[in-house]
């Protein structure tokens, strides 16, 4: 090769290099803020935020959701299969909430330690099946707990 | 170079230049179209009427083989014009800068799209049109990396350095692709985690995942022949002064 042209090619190696390196720690200092979500367990633990608005991420629990007054109002235990916050929400949910889905909620803590969500989104989970695979699915594991 | 065969750097050397280049693609682009109809009817046959509805979606599920596809060639795409910019600063081959730049547009419509199939699926799936979360917000700054390569490219008048500087700025923004890639592990956002391109087995259903793949090979179909029909007229456009531009267009005129 060129001397010439060799010398580019190592001028954009090294461009490619500090532009990544410079990246990779503007990134890392801010990899709380890009955080979506806090999970339950930093709830408890008391990273999240007292008194603003922030977002809790989690899975519904199976068996939690309950409407207390008949009402709007539903409450519901998420979970990261580490420790539990009780979420209490008025308003229409998304059509892929359901228990055992994940949802991100936002909303803030009140002084009893139950998060007042003001909007809950579900998350889809990267999963794809016709409904048949799902049940024969799930027959296999209700056979495989009966054993 | 002598690991590799005569032909093949023959072959490349050919189609460096551009009348070469000019007059293969003229004849290789009837394969092309009839390739990308055929696979185009194909996958979206099996994909809106042979794969089977999701179990939790239902058919909203269906936008993927629309959404996913664009999302992978915006990515895809990107690269294309970042190697080949990087060829034409190193090498100055007049043709891969072409390539380069006649990218920019087909690859800021496949964002373009990936964003709004995205944000109409996200509406009745999630509860909300639009999230600033990792993958949402990287894939957005990809739309503007695009856009700002167009704007650069048209606002330099001479093309050889217009090439150049759209170059360094294409390659500076190939940070951003193993961002939006790696997103979803890297950070919680709303945006589900890879489906197809994990290391075990994927998480969908084979009657769906065919029509998938389908898809993705005639959206690749599509920018080859989108790209050629712009590289063509962006060849043109450069070489107009050259001797064999016009000798083609004196014996066109007989």
């Amino acid at each position: 090769m060129k001397p010439a042209r060799k010398q580019r090619l190592i001028l954009i190696g090294l461009m490619v290099v500090g532009v990544s390196v410079a990246t990779g720690f503007a990134l890392k200092s801010f990899n709380d803020n890009l955080m979506y979500f806090f999970s339950t367990t930093d709830v408890i633990e008391g990273k999240a935020p007292k008194d603003s608005l922030f977002r809790l991420g989690g899975m519904v629990i199976k068996g939690s959701v309950e409407r207390p007054n008949d009402g709007m109002m539903v409450r519901f235990k998420l979970t990261d299969f580490s420790k539990d916050v009780t979420v209490e929400y008025t308003g229409i949910l998304p059509d892929l909430f359901r228990e055992g889905q994940g949802i991100v909620a936002n909303g803030k803590l009140n002084p009893q330690g139950v998060f007042i969500a003001e909007e809950v989104l579900a998350k889809h989970d990267e999963n794809y099946m016709p409904p048949e695979v799902k049940q024969s699915l799930k027959n296999q594991s209700e056979k495989g707990k009966g054993q | 170079m002598f690991l590799i065969p005569d032909i093949v750097v023959r072959f490349y050397h050919r189609m460096a230049s551009p009348p070469h280049y000019y007059a293969f693609t003229q004849k290789i682009m009837p394969w092309l179209v009839v390739i990308f109809v055929l696979l185009t009817a194909a996958g979206l046959y099996g994909g809106l009427y042979l794969a089977p509805a999701d179990y939790q979606q239902g058919d909203s599920y269906r936008i993927i083989y629309i959404h996913v596809p664009s999302a992978w060639m915006s990515l895809f795409i990107y690269m294309v014009m970042a190697i080949t910019g990087a060829i034409g600063l190193v090498w100055r081959i007049k043709l891969a800068e072409v390539i380069s730049i006649s990218s920019a547009p087909i690859g800021a419509s496949f964002t373009f799209i990936a964003l709004v199939t995205g944000s109409l699926w996200g509406k009745p799936m999630w509860g909300t049109w639009w999230v600033w979360d990792a993958r949402l917000t990287s894939e957005l700054i990809l739309l503007f990396l695009y856009l700002g390569v167009i704007g650069l490219y048209g606002a330099i008048d001479d093309k050889k350095i217009a090439s150049k500087s759209v170059a360094i700025l294409a390659i500076v923004g190939v940070v951003n692709i193993p961002i939006i890639h790696y997103s979803v592990e890297w950070w919680n956002t709303l945006h589900q985690g890879p489906t197809v391109t994990k290391m075990d087995k994927p998480s969908i259903h084979v009657s769906m995942l065919i029509p998938l793949l389908l898809m993705a090979l005639s959206f690749k179909f599509y920018y080859l022949i989108a790209l050629i029909q712009r590289s063509r007229v962006e060849l043109l456009n450069r070489e107009r002064h050259s001797q064999w531009v016009k000798t083609m267009l004196s014996e066109q005129q007989q």
